[in-house]
């Protein structure tokens, strides 16, 4: 049985709140314990406000529950911004610091705030950041062993001087063993578990750059974008490791071509950006298909349109990643699941666009991206992205880049290798390469680009099917966590599946169709305003059942409960 | 460098019939590239000619190498791409006036930053071609044949050769389309220097701006060799009416990226995977 508990430190930018709640998930997750931290910032770097969200429990988290358990405040500056997003009950435990200032009105009606000397006793030790003597509160009321805490504090500020070290080792200890907070506390803890080996926290930024190192990557190019930019920063030392490069381009246009550049020159390689950069990046999307020239997008999706809200989360770029191209522009769309996922699908999404030679695009989002966990460390090894690639011919047949066969994947020469010269086109070209704008020309090099995308068998890989039914809940992306935890938590979905789809584009009908058997209720669940993938369904299957869309936009994530309420209200 | 000595020019051309009108330049510049590649005795194999769009943006498919064409204004950033993980390659990229001044001009100013190691041949002739004669960026202020400008596009020209100096390119040079061979002798010095080698070729388009017939008497060899003080090519540079040729400007500083790139293989994974053991 899952147990979790919701915790949540506010705190202006600056005050070091993030970066508490990712020691305190580090230190839960060496005793053993599950987890998800999900900060939430202004667009402020310092000044602003800033809120960290943890939730513990004994098996893998991927979702949030609306209400908080605990909340703890450094102080209560800007906390109306996150009111929406920290939900109090009259059984929430409040915390503040003696200094935090006034309580925000609508808190104090709901629950008592007890009030912390934090900052006080930091100053006892020529401190100034109770955020440290909060670690250690916390974690005493979690009854996280006290040097699992410290570690984690020790390894964050390694590079810190020995003075400091101790000084933040001390505060750590004095909120551990403070007492004012009495036994009532005892109630929040988790099951015991065992110390944990072999648990890796990470973000699905991080994961989906790993993903992608072991299937071969090689080259990056970078133009910093949020929610992005940390793929982009975390590959920077990695891919050195592996001999690889990462170029800082000037804009998003440089570093889509500079992509493409690379992997024109045999070199498996990505770019990360989100929406306002995928938009930019739109015109050479058609380049690499009609080059066939192997490409890797990773799209962290934000709220849009335009600017929109850059630092949270949305799933509205659906309609841009499967139709922005202009042309007939067949190419690979994946969404992962959850932050483990954006291993497997950086992984896969490398493989495909090798094997394919297309443009493959990652639709991730903020959620997953910039999220932390905890999770087993993965076993799987991914296999190296292998490209189809020419030899010389001896029967002195001319080399034809864009030969036309069954299977539409037409061997790939490289630079270096001899007789087999060639100019890639984005101009629509004849079998060698050669520009030429003849119908059959036309007809015959977009049947063969369609023709290698849609009949590639993407295996078992389209989605994760959990549940069984005659109803089902069909979603993608990062949304699979919250149906799943939906139909285990409530009793009133126990009838009801959950199709989570990773393969966007091409769609996979068969699989969808079986899958969907026996199903005689659908509702698709995503996080847009306007029903992206339900009209997208809507043209690719002929679904004869009853079928829902709750589509409802970011920047609140979306989580079991509301998966729930509205299935409910549906069913009334 | 390459060395395989024998090949002559013709012996580079792919056999691919160019669209240009009777009369562009762009003819003596693909002589006068072929032409340098002979000199070198540059290995086929080994050569791309990377472009964006626009009549010289066609140039590639004439060529019998590899090549790249790709689509408007990212002709740079391909071959900055390209050359970041192919350090065997020579490099080099062309295009016209309006698809790197213009639309890739960001990227003009960023690979003279940056200093990849690739060769720019600019083929300027003042005018969009291939979209029939619109002005571009180094369109004189009063040319008013254009029926989108029909006053002129009263707009300061582009200073392309000054732009690269201020922008950090090593090697600035001014060719024309009239002297192939001098232009052949500047584009091998181009190749075989150390560093982003820029080339502005007079190139003229006698369709659009039949004028420019008139760049043969007025066309002429800068009075000076080359200098490596930048101050001193500036100078130059604001005293000339944009009709002085030969190379401006040398400088060798040190190439990006400092390593090239090489083929680890899994054991440095392990090590990435560590990081994010609890």
């Amino acid at each position: 049985m899952q147990q979790t508990l919701t915790i949540a430190l506010v705190g202006s930018g600056g005050a070091g709140v993030a970066v508490t709640g990712e020691m305190l998930l580090r230190a839960a997750g060496k005793q053993g314990y599950f987890g998800l931290l999900r900060k939430a910032f202004g667009p402020q770097i310092r000044g602003g406000e800033s809120a960290a969200i943890l939730r513990i429990g004994n098996a893998p988290i991927g979702s949030f529950k609306p209400t908080v358990d605990v909340l703890l405040a450094l102080d209560w500056a800007n906390f109306s911004r996150f009111e929406d997003e920290i939900s109090i009950t009259a059984e929430t435990l409040v915390f503040a610091d003696v200094l935090a200032g006034d309580t925000p009105i609508g808190l104090s009606n709901a629950a008592t705030v007890v009030s912390l000397p934090f900052s006080s006793i930091a100053q006892t030790h020529q401190s100034d950041r109770p955020n440290m003597v909060a670690l250690g509160f916390l974690g005493r009321m979690l009854s996280i062993n006290c040097d699992f805490l410290e570690t984690a504090l020790l390894d964050r500020l390694i590079k810190k001087s020995e003075d400091i070290r101790l000084l933040a080792s001390n505060s750590l200890r004095s909120g551990y063993d403070y007492e004012g907070a009495n036994s009532s506390l005892k109630s929040l803890s988790l099951p015991e578990l065992a110390e944990a080996k072999d648990r890796w926290m990470l973000s699905g930024n991080q994961a989906v750059g790993y993903g992608a190192l072991q299937a071969g990557l090689k080259f990056v190019s970078a133009y910093p974008i949020t929610p992005a930019s940390d793929v982009l920063e975390w590959l920077a030392k990695p891919i050195e490791k592996v001999g690889g490069h990462l170029v800082q381009a000037e804009d998003e246009l440089a570093a889509v071509n500079m992509a493409i550049g690379a992997s024109y020159g045999g070199v498996p390689s990505l770019t990360a950006t989100s929406g306002p950069g995928l938009s930019l990046m739109s015109e050479a999307m058609g380049l690499a298909v009609a080059s066939e020239t192997p490409l890797v997008i990773v799209n962290v999706q934000r709220g849009g349109p335009s600017t929109g809200i850059p630092t949270k989360s949305e799933q509205s770029d659906l309609n841009l990643a499967i139709y922005g191209l202009h042309g007939d522009a067949p190419h690979v769309v994946l969404a992962p699941l959850d932050i483990a996922d954006c291993i497997t699908v950086g992984a896969s999404a490398m493989q495909i666009a090798e094997h394919l030679q297309t443009l493959v695009i990652i639709l991730s989002d903020q959620f997953i991206g910039q999220s932390l966990t905890v999770i087993d460390q993965p076993t799987t090894v991914y296999e190296k992205a292998q490209r189809v690639t020419a030899v010389v011919n001896e029967n002195a047949v001319a080399y034809q880049r864009y030969s036309l066969n069954e299977s539409g994947i037409s061997p790939m020469a490289f630079p270096g290798q001899e007789g087999m010269f060639y100019t890639a086109d984005g101009l629509e070209h004849n079998t060698t390469g050669i520009p030429s704008p003849k119908a059959s020309d036309h007809k015959s090099q977009l049947e063969k680009r369609r023709r290698k995308v849609e009949q590639y068998d993407f295996g078992e890989q389209w989605a994760r099917v959990t549940g069984e039914g005659d109803s089902a809940i069909l979603c993608w992306g990062s949304l699979a966590s919250a149906a799943e935890e939906a139909i285990i938590e409530f009793k009133s979905l126990t009838n009801t599946k959950v199709i989570a789809l990773r393969q966007l584009s091409p769609f996979p009908a068969e699989a969808m169709k079986e899958a969907l058997e026996g199903v005689n209720s659908l509702i698709i669940v995503e996080q847009n305003q306007s029903g992206q993938f339900f009209h997208y369904f809507k043209s690719q299957m002929d679904y004869p059942g009853e079928l829902v869309s709750f589509a409802t936009p970011g920047p609140l994530p979306i989580n079991a409960y509301d998966i729930a309420q509205f299935l409910e209200g549906v069913r009334a | 460098m390459n060395s395989r000595p024998g090949l002559k020019p013709k012996e580079y051309k792919s056999g691919v019939k160019p669209i240009w009108c009777p009369g562009c330049g762009h003819f003596s510049v693909l002589n006068a590239i072929t032409k340098a590649f002979s000199a070198l005795g540059l290995e086929k194999k080994n050569t791309v000619i990377v472009s964006g769009i626009g009549c010289s943006s066609r140039l590639p498919a004439y060529i019998d190498s590899y090549g790249f064409h790709g689509v408007h204004g990212r002709a740079l950033p391909v071959a900055t791409g390209l050359k970041v993980v192919r350090d065997d390659l020579t490099v080099i990229a062309v295009g016209g006036d309006g698809d790197g001044f213009s639309i890739g001009g960001n990227h003009f100013m960023h690979a003279c930053r940056r200093n990849v190691n690739i060769v720019y041949i600019a083929m300027d002739n003042e005018v969009y071609g291939m979209t029939k004669g619109q002005a571009s960026p180094t369109t004189p202020e009063l040319w008013d044949h254009s029926k989108l400008t029909p006053h002129g596009p009263q707009v300061r020209p582009f200073q392309p050769c000054a732009v690269a100096l201020s922008a950090g390119a090593g090697f600035i040079g001014r060719g024309y389309s009239g002297d192939p061979n001098g232009l052949a002798k500047m584009i091998s010095e181009a190749i075989e220097f150390k560093g982003f080698a820029f080339i502005q070729a007079l190139s003229q388009c006698i369709t659009f701006c039949p004028e420019q017939k008139e760049w043969k008497d007025i066309v002429r060899e800068f009075d000076q060799p080359f200098t490596d003080d930048s101050v001193e090519a500036a100078m130059r540079l604001h005293g000339d009416d944009g009709f002085s040729k030969g190379v401006i400007y040398r400088k060798e500083r040190p190439v990006w990226p400092p390593e090239p790139a090489t083929n680890v293989e899994n054991i440095a994974l392990d090590a990435v995977g560590a990081g994010f053991q609890l």
